[in-house]
């Protein structure tokens, strides 16, 4: 039995039609066991606006022996380099073709603003599929001289084979595209879980996989709860990689259930608490500016958020000053009303956790500079918050909020401000704004992540790596470095002339 | 300094008057060629303008000159072309450094590069088959060839390097904390292309991918013999999006305007496919005026070695495809065939018949395999080779006359009992004509094939993949086929040994013909 579900677009008097089967071998299909749904909330409303199949274990096993198939057969080795780049620009172009309707899906089920989701989150899956598309035909092993006689010996960069990808609800399509695009372009097959709240655009994607031409079983999609379809992926004795976004708590399961089962090979992208550090030195009203873009950007719900900032003491009164002006202009509401920067956040139990949160400051005895009020309406909106007079200890401070909550805190010295930075298990980003040079070179080395933003803030690009030193994960996303993490290299030693004499 | 003695010689480098040329130009002047095809294997129609293309513009050239291109299957004309001359180099050049200096350059990111060269390819793709037939009346081609090859690899060759835009890397060098050390790998600028008549559109972008990839400006010089593809071209470019002056491509000849691209002071690096002969005289231009940046891919008589454990009948195969693709037109045809004593006969008797059943005619009659040569000039030349051949000593096994009595064809051409001072041993003929040469052992043929001033390519064919690999690896080269011959891959880098050139096309090799590397060294902290 296949599903579609209409969903109304009540901005435009529009239907979104979605498959809502599972998506196996290029068709949607039910549960070969179950007949579980997964509820898909709009946040802004809090009302149910579709339900999915929720695929099993037993699911993830045909999926699985899906993109297997495929792998040994219409792809992996079995298709060229040209081939993998057409298809996955045509993808792209489907996905410019249909930036809107996805734009306007992804806003229902995610709450973020349309605008954002078709230019920024869309756009740029966009073009980090044309990227890796560009990759496809250019995988090179490399030639090693051996002796330059007699043997020779070369590398072979093949593609890892079947592929759990799982991935998170704050950028439903971009973080897809970050997945599937160096996969394809190195030759994996997929099996791609997406959120259990935020599935809608990655059944929508599937069906312009299938436009796009790519044989069935290379991409395939199971929406399923975490501790069923992600534990299986995770298990799972013929996946052989795993690809992991989301929670730290998360991370470390998928980690280990790798450890256990195949020794599947891991890159995993997690939480953070970045620090960004305000030097006197500064160009305050710029500064006030990113740090804003730090922690409102998708309603602070982003693995970089830059939630800690410590401002150097001397300018630390005014700073606070244009920060709260400037985060104070931050419009929090419905992602389909065009003045809307941030929408809601996600979930139920995202809404309650920030809240948690934020409840927690005021307890530990941070000060409330702005926001920290509920609304009283529908949706679950949360307006910017920040804290100072903050300590190490507090909660708001050492963990990952997840929300618009900002912590600021204060030091006298380069060397307390590093201190105070590095003072966190994650590692994910950080940032520092300062017009001395020579303490940009010297701080930017001694942050203790994997990204260091120099007088800007969570800015990205397709071509440049992305992921977290400590425990904010393992492996790179995006550039070049993304493709490692789908490839195994094989080296290949050659006997073109020596005689053995045996023995020794 | 070189640049204040070009602005005292060009008028139209200095001040405001390169603006005033520029906003001058007008298309008016041109003429359209329109040409209807209705051939057994393509119908359909082409018409364009025939002018120069000058920063965005289709414009008549300063002396309002013309060139003939002539169909080398009649002798017939197709149609007049404007003539560039040395004024429209400059013109062109300043085009170009403008397009530099404000909308291309560093003022484009990669990914809008990349956008632009994809959407090149996307219309390639729409034109192929009437791409394909341009070549195949231009050149003699078979239709089928330009097809299958030319116009496929071409459109494969730029959304390769559509790839690369946004791929450019410099590093970061690690020297201490006190400093910060990294390269920027930028584009060259103004670039000139010289681009050669036996795969005109192919050569095209071959030489036009990677320099806009990584954002140089280009002024090109198809060859005069084979300016269509080249000129259609210029349309889709347009169409394509590319700003103004990006790409400009001035019809002309050697002696003029590639005489003035190689010797031109603002011209910064030169790219050229052709003769030798030629070749040294530009890599001289380039060193006399402002040692500009060169890259050369230039002749070659390549080996071809069968062995006796080779798989006979599929050397026979690679061998014919070897010396007989295109006519014998590639710098790469590997037109001294080597065959080892034990199976010679066998070898030149297989040989034979296959070279029999290739069917000369009409490019676009549906069997042809070679069609005619390219110019009179170059029938004349093979010919000329044939002859000398025949007084120096040498056994026409067969062919060695012309076929038909309209348009510049010859029958494919076997030698044998050459000696290795023979002309046709030791010279590039650019024909038809294969020498058939018999050895005994491993050492006498790699000396033998590496007796030779050229070392663009060479092929070895063996059932022993140790005897192959050892071969290959001896040979002076800068392409080894091992049981292939003329295979080429837009990722797989080509270029010459030796006095077939100099830098590699294709890959990512090609890149860096086309960027400067900068070495960017900030102190940090060090005190003086």
């Amino acid at each position: 039995m296949v599903y579609t579900a209409k969903i109304p677009v009540p901005a435009s008097n529009k239907e979104i039609s979605v498959s809502t089967g599972l998506f196996i071998n290029n068709e949607f299909v039910s549960s070969v066991d179950s007949s579980e749904v997964i509820q898909c909330f709009n946040p802004a409303t809090e009302e149910v606006i579709a339900s999915v199949v929720a695929g099993s274990s037993k699911d993830i096993d045909v999926a699985v022996a899906a993109a297997r198939q495929a792998f040994k057969t219409t792809w992996g080795k079995n298709v060229t380099g040209w081939e993998r780049s057409r298809l996955i620009n045509k993808l792209a172009d489907l996905i410019e073709r249909d930036s809107q309707e996805l734009a306007e899906l992804e806003t229902l089920n995610n709450g973020k603003p349309v605008a954002v989701a078709r230019d920024f989150d869309i756009g740029d899956s966009i073009q980090c599929l044309r990227y890796y598309a560009g990759w496809a035909d250019k995988i090179t092993g490399q030639t090693i001289e051996v002796d330059n006689k007699n043997k020779m010996a070369f590398t072979r960069h093949e593609p890892i084979g079947v592929c759990g990808q799982i991935i998170p609800w704050n950028y439903p399509i971009n973080m897809w595209a970050w997945k599937v695009a160096p996969a394809l372009a190195v030759g994996c097959t997929i099996v791609m879980k997406p959120s259990e709240l935020t599935p809608l655009t990655a059944l929508k994607l599937s069906e312009l996989v299938v436009e796009a031409g790519f044989p069935p079983g290379v991409i395939n999609t199971v929406p399923s709860l975490g501790n069923v379809g992600g534990a299986a992926l995770s298990a799972h004795l013929d996946v052989d990689k795993i690809a992991f976004t989301g929670s730290t708590i998360t991370g470390r399961k998928i980690m280990e259930a790798a450890a256990k089962s195949n020794l599947k090979k891991v890159s995993l992208e997690l939480g953070g608490k970045s620090p960004q550090l305000i030097f006197e030195s500064a160009d305050l009203q710029q500064a006030a500016a990113w740090t804003a873009l730090g922690i409102c950007y998708n309603t602070g719900q982003d693995c970089t958020a830059g939630s800690r900032v410590y401002v150097q003491d001397s300018v630390y009164d005014k700073f606070i000053d244009v920060l709260v002006s400037t985060v104070k202009e931050t419009v929090i509401g419905n992602g389909f009303d065009k003045n809307t920067g941030g929408g809601p956040l996600v979930s139920k139990a995202q809404f309650d956790r920030v809240w948690g949160y934020i409840d927690a400051g005021k307890a530990e005895g941070a000060k409330v500079v702005l926001g920290g009020e509920r609304r009283n309406t529908k949706g679950y909106f949360v307006d910017p918050t920040i804290f100072t007079d903050i300590n190490s200890e507090m909660k708001i401070v050492k963990e990952e909020i997840f929300g618009p909550v900002l912590s600021i805190g204060r030091f006298k010295t380069e060397e307390e401000a590093i201190a105070l930075a590095n003072n966190t298990t994650y590692g994910l980003g950080a940032g520092l704004h300062s017009t001395d040079a020579s303490q940009c070179m010297r701080v930017s080395g001694l942050l203790e992540a994997g990204t260091v933003w120099v007088n800007q803030y969570n800015m990205l690009s397709n071509n440049v790596p992305f992921g977290g030193k400590k425990q904010s994960g393992i492996g790179r996303e995006l550039g070049s470095y993304a493709l490692e993490e789908y490839t195994s290299i094989k080296a290949v030693h050659w006997n073109i002339g020596e005689k053995l004499q045996w023995p020794l | 300094m070189p640049y204040s003695d070009t602005n005292s010689r060009n008028p139209f480098i200095s001040g405001t008057k390169i603006e005033a040329v520029l906003t001058s130009l007008s298309h008016k002047m041109t003429s359209t060629f329109t040409y209807e095809f209705n051939t057994p294997i393509y119908k359909g129609k082409t018409s364009f303008d025939t002018g120069l293309y000058i920063n965005g513009k289709f414009v008549e050239g300063s002396d309002k000159s013309t060139i003939d291109v002539i169909n080398p299957a009649t002798g017939k004309l197709i149609t007049k072309v404007a003539e560039a001359t040395p004024k429209d180099v400059d013109i062109a050049v300043a085009a170009a450094h403008k397009a530099f200096e404000t909308t291309w350059g560093l003022n484009m990111g990669g990914a809008e590069r990349s956008k632009l060269l994809a959407k090149l390819a996307q219309l390639m793709e729409e034109h192929q088959q009437e791409l394909a037939a341009l070549e195949a009346l231009d050149n003699g081609k078979t239709f089928t060839w330009a097809m299958d090859v030319d116009t496929t690899f071409a459109i494969d060759t730029i959304r390769y390097y559509a790839g690369w835009a946004d791929k450019i890397h410099g590093q970061v060098q690690e020297t201490d904390e006190k400093k910060l050390s990294y390269t920027r790998h930028e584009p060259i600028g103004v670039v000139g292309q010289i681009i050669p008549w036996n795969f005109p559109l192919l050569m095209m972008s071959w030489k036009l991918g990677p320099a806009l990839a990584t954002g140089n400006c280009i002024v090109m010089k198809p060859s005069e013999f084979t300016p269509l593809t080249a000129i259609r071209m210029c349309e889709l470019i347009h169409q394509a999006g590319f700003p103004p002056g990006t790409f400009n491509l001035l019809t002309g000849y050697g002696n003029t305007v590639g005489a003035a691209i190689s010797s031109h002071m603002k011209i910064e690096k030169v790219a050229f496919t052709g003769s030798t002969l030629v070749g040294r005289k530009i890599m001289e231009a380039a060193a006399k005026s402002n040692l500009k940046d060169i890259t050369l891919e230039l002749g070659g008589k390549s080996p071809n070695i069968i062995f006796n454990d080779a798989d006979l009948d599929q050397a026979v195969n690679w061998a014919a495809h070897g010396i007989y693709w295109n006519h014998g037109q590639a710098c790469c045809a590997g037109s001294r065939i080597f065959v080892q004593s034990g199976i010679y006969d066998q070898f030149l008797a297989k040989f034979t018949e296959k070279t029999r059943s290739l069917k000369v005619g009409d490019p676009f009659d549906v069997d042809s395999y070679q069609g005619p040569q390219v110019s009179k000039l170059q029938y004349d030349r093979i010919m000329d080779y044939i002859q000398s051949g025949k007084d120096q000593g040498a056994t026409v096994h067969l062919g060695g006359d012309r076929n038909g009595t309209e348009g510049f064809y010859i029958n494919p051409t076997i030698f044998t009992d050459t000696t290795p001072d023979m002309k046709i041993v030791q010279e590039e003929i650019f024909g038809p004509v294969g020498v058939v040469i018999k050895f005994e052992d491993e050492e006498d043929v790699i000396r033998q094939a590496n007796d030779t001033v050229f070392g663009l390519a060479a092929a070895v064919f063996s059932q022993n993949i140790t005897r192959a690999l050892t071969t290959a690896h001896r040979l002076k080269a800068g392409t080894a086929w091992v049981n292939c011959v003329n295979q080429l891959h837009s990722n797989v880098p080509f270029g010459g040994f030796k006095q077939s050139g100099i830098g590699r096309e294709l890959g990512e090799y090609a890149l860096h013909n086309y960027t400067a590397v900068k070495s960017v060294q900030v102190n940090l902290g060090h005190i003086m």
